[in-house]
């Protein structure tokens, strides 16, 4: 095991700590001064960034099939329980860490522009800190308890976050919403450590992972509820049906904040955790194929939701789940470089995306002011027509809509390909015609998005507001210059994997080569235990050395398949581009109710109204039993009760106090006399 | 009673006292009274150390002498109370003087 000198991955950590003790000094020390976060935020990540690169480097030198474990101290010791502050320096989490630093930088670079007139500037720059140093310590822990510790961290930090507007009630619920719901995926995530420990009397992951197939039994209620309760936590975390409710809702943060959550870091920790922990979900075939379906279940709700949001970060919001849906499909059929894969490339496009959303509400904010009209800054019904006034957002969104409809050659086409191919190949026929279908919706609702708000006519202002539109234009460098980074990341991201089958390419493979010694252990798992019939891979055959069947549940090579996925998908945009092009919107207040099917989608299923009616209103009114009956009848009136015993004893004894010297002398002359006759006999 | 020891006569004398004693605190409103008949329960007490000398040596004599000074004081306080509660009242009814509770 080859070590590093600690210091250096010590770094990686600590500058995004320090980072946040400086900025939350500066919050209260010198709130004014804006020049210290400025400085000290943005620079903090990206030295973390660029720590990882020269660790990049420094790895690509070494022997694969190595993990670096670098041991600081031992946490705390318990029994037969050692935890230590140790990370785990392998390729995964290399990569997991240069996209959270990489693609968090650039949102910290954004972030200068985008609060630059905020009063809680420093704070700001503050939570960002420690929500990347959080996250940093979730994909690096070498224990789950250590990446238990980034896991909640990484909760309060988004609680911090999408609360940051802590005046706006609505605000600091969203918040308060994101944390509770969250806390029920961590409650499963606690009990899989304690059945991992009672399994193995340890928490580092390398050595559960080397024991695992030894110890557990394949397919075993053991490892499969181990696995659920692990998938119970990322539910949580990454927004699933049914734990997806907090994530729109979230949309009440500052918009960078939502690139940064539910783009590139925490929304991403659930499929790392079940990438990570590949080996277990190996081992349960029936955990795989339950995150497998949440995943594609997920993938088409939320697409579908999608469609009939007006609210341009609501529509990037249950994208985002989708794409999440996406990633859990991956990683349930066992394609874990796959979800690693689109969890990379939706990174870079997903946070592009929503940092345009996040200029263009910049933009229509700064004009408003100026001109004194009101109105709903994120409602695309009031955008319109912006490609005239925002021409590098404009460009930039697109790039980003093509990478995230899956059209060749952007990021998204080879990572949303190699997933749904990948489901095909092992034999999930109805979760690769899913896939395919959420493709479709989500070219589609994109689509819709950027036609609403960069084509057509501008909707921003009054009937003649030729004057005001004036007021409309691009955001500074600061903004747009983060924009083109990761328009160009999303461009060209994907060619990290171009499949072989595909011609007329060269064949790259960087990814697969890269994360193989890590996801090598989980592969012969599943291997062997579809060798064996343990596992059921369905209908595929498996050959040690090689993996599945080259085919597709309709047959067909990959070639066929990845040029029929792509050009639907070039189909629907350009189709809703045409059809919505000519549709004449409203103004968000004049705008008519949905109704039928789009009002069901408008209303997101309804999930919020159902969990409203079977687990809040139930709740409440059982607490508001608790507090007629209990709080006040039980509680209160013993303590009442006891008062009142004590006013009418008191008042009985008072009585016996006449004044009268003769009754005092009569009961002490009683008293003396009772004494003496004790004392008689 | 003939025949019975002086002790003994000199007993009942002053437990009979002592009750006269009792009952005048007891029953009566004048305070002036009521303060006689509690010097009249400490000198059938006297009587009674007295008697008990005969029998168990000087011991309850000094008692006695004890008991006669202090009740000199005591009688001096006592007199002055009533005097003071007098002063105020106007009267010497006991039943009057009933502002000592709560």
């Amino acid at each position: 095991m080859s070590e590093y000198h600690p210091i250096l991955p010590g770094l990686i950590l600590g500058l995004p700590l320090l980072g946040a003790a400086l900025n939350g000094l500066g919050a209260f020390a010198w709130r004014e001064n804006k020049t210290v976060p400025t400085i000290v935020g943005p620079l903090t990540v990206l030295g973390a960034f660029a720590l990882a690169l020269w660790n990049l480097s420094a790895m690509r030198g070494a022997p694969p099939h190595e993990a670096s474990l670098v041991s600081y101290w031992t946490w705390f010791s318990s029994g037969d329980l050692h935890v230590g502050v140790t990370l785990l320096f392998d390729q995964l989490s290399l990569l997991m860490t240069l996209i959270v630093t990489g693609v968090g930088g650039l949102i910290h670079v954004y972030s200068v522009g985008y609060m630059r007139d905020d009063r809680g500037y420093s704070r700001y720059f503050s939570y960002l800190n420690l929500f990347i140093f959080f996250m940093l310590v979730l994909v690096l822990a070498a224990n789950y308890v250590l990446m238990f510790v980034g896991w909640e961290g990484v909760g309060l930090c988004s609680y911090l976050l999408i609360g940051f507007w802590y005046e706006n009630r609505e605000y600091s619920d969203a918040g308060k919403k994101a944390f509770i719901v969250n806390r029920i995926g961590d409650f499963g995530f606690l009990i899989a450590m304690f059945m991992l420990y009672t399994a193995f009397g340890t928490l580092d992951m390398l050595s559960i992972f080397e024991r695992a197939p030894g110890t557990l039994v394949a397919g075993g209620v053991l490892v499969t509820a181990i696995t659920l309760f692990l998938f119970l936590g990322c539910v949580g975390k990454s927004a699933q049906i049914p734990l997806h409710v907090w994530l729109p809702d979230a949309m009440a943060g500052p918009t960078p904040v939502s690139a940064l959550i539910h783009a590139a870091t925490m929304v991403t920790a659930g499929v790392y955790l079940i990438a990570r922990s590949g080996v277990l979900f190996a081992l349960a075939p029936f955990s795989q194929a339950v995150v497998a379906s949440v995943g594609a279940g997920t993938a088409l709700f939320a697409a579908s939701i999608a469609l009939q949001q007006n609210d341009i970060k609501k529509v990037l919001a249950y994208s985002t789940i989708s794409q999440l849906g996406y990633m859990f499909l991956a990683v349930g059929v066992g394609a874990y470089t796959a979800g690693i894969f689109h969890l990379m490339t939706h990174a870079f496009f997903k946070a592009l995306l929503f940092l345009g959303a996040g200029a263009v509400i910049y933009a229509l904010h700064e004009a408003w002011d100026e001109t004194g009209e009101h109105g709903d800054p994120n409602d695309m019904r009031n955008y319109g027509g912006l490609n005239r006034f925002m021409p590098i957002t404009w460009r930039t969104m697109w790039v980003g809509t093509l990478a995230i409809a899956g059209v060749f050659p952007f990021a998204g086409f080879f990572s949303k390909d190699e997933i749904i191919w990948e489901a095909g190949v092992r034999g999930y026929a109805v979760l690769w015609g899913v896939g395919i279908a959420v493709a479709l919706l989500t070219a589609g609702y994109m689509t819709r998005l950027m036609v609403m708000t960069f084509h057509g006519a501008n909707r921003s202002f009054g009937e003649d507001g030729a004057g005001e539109r004036s007021h409309l234009h691009e955001v500074p460098r600061v903004m747009w210059a983060p924009l083109v980074a990761l328009a160009v990341l999303s461009a060209i991201g994907g060619w990290v994997q171009i499949p072989e089958a595909l011609p007329l390419l060269p064949s790259v493979n960087l990814l697969h080569a890269w994360l193989e010694p890590v996801f090598q252990p989980a592969l012969a798992v599943a291997g062997a235990g579809a060798a064996h019939g343990v596992v059921a891979v369905h209908g595929a055959t498996v050959a040690p050395g090689e993996s599945f069947s080259r085919t597709s549940p309709l047959g067909g090579g990959e070639a066929l398949w990845a040029v029929l996925a792509t050009v639907p998908a070039v189909a629907v945009v350009l189709l809703v581009f045409r059809s919505l092009s000519r549709r004449r919107y409203r103004r968000a207040a004049q705008a008519p109710e949905p109704r039928g099917l789009a009002a069901v989608l408008y209303h997101k299923w309804y999930v919020d109204e159902l969990y409203d009616r079977i687990i809040v209103r139930p709740l409440l009114a059982l607490w508001r039993g608790c507090w007629r009956i209990v709080d006040h009848r039980l509680i209160d009136g013993s303590v009442n009760g006891l008062a009142g015993l004590s006013r009418i004893a008191g008042w009985t004894g008072s009585q016996l106090q006449s004044g009268r010297l003769s009754t005092y002398i009569l009961v002490f002359m009683i008293g003396a006399l009772l004494i003496l006759g004790s004392l008689a006999f | 009673m003939t025949g019975a020891p002086l002790g003994d006569l000199a007993l009942v004398v002053s437990a009979a006292l002592f009750a006269i004693g009792v009952a005048g605190v007891l029953l009566r409103r004048n305070v002036i009274i009521v303060f006689m008949c509690v010097e009249l329960m400490l000198n059938a007490v006297n009587l009674s150390f007295v008697a008990f000398s005969r029998t168990h040596g000087i011991d309850g004599q000094i008692v006695v002498l004890f008991v006669i000074s202090v009740a000199a004081a005591e009688a001096t306080v006592g007199l002055a109370l009533i005097l003071a509660i007098f002063r105020h009242y106007e009267s010497v009814d006991l039943d009057l003087f009933r502002r000592l509770r709560w």
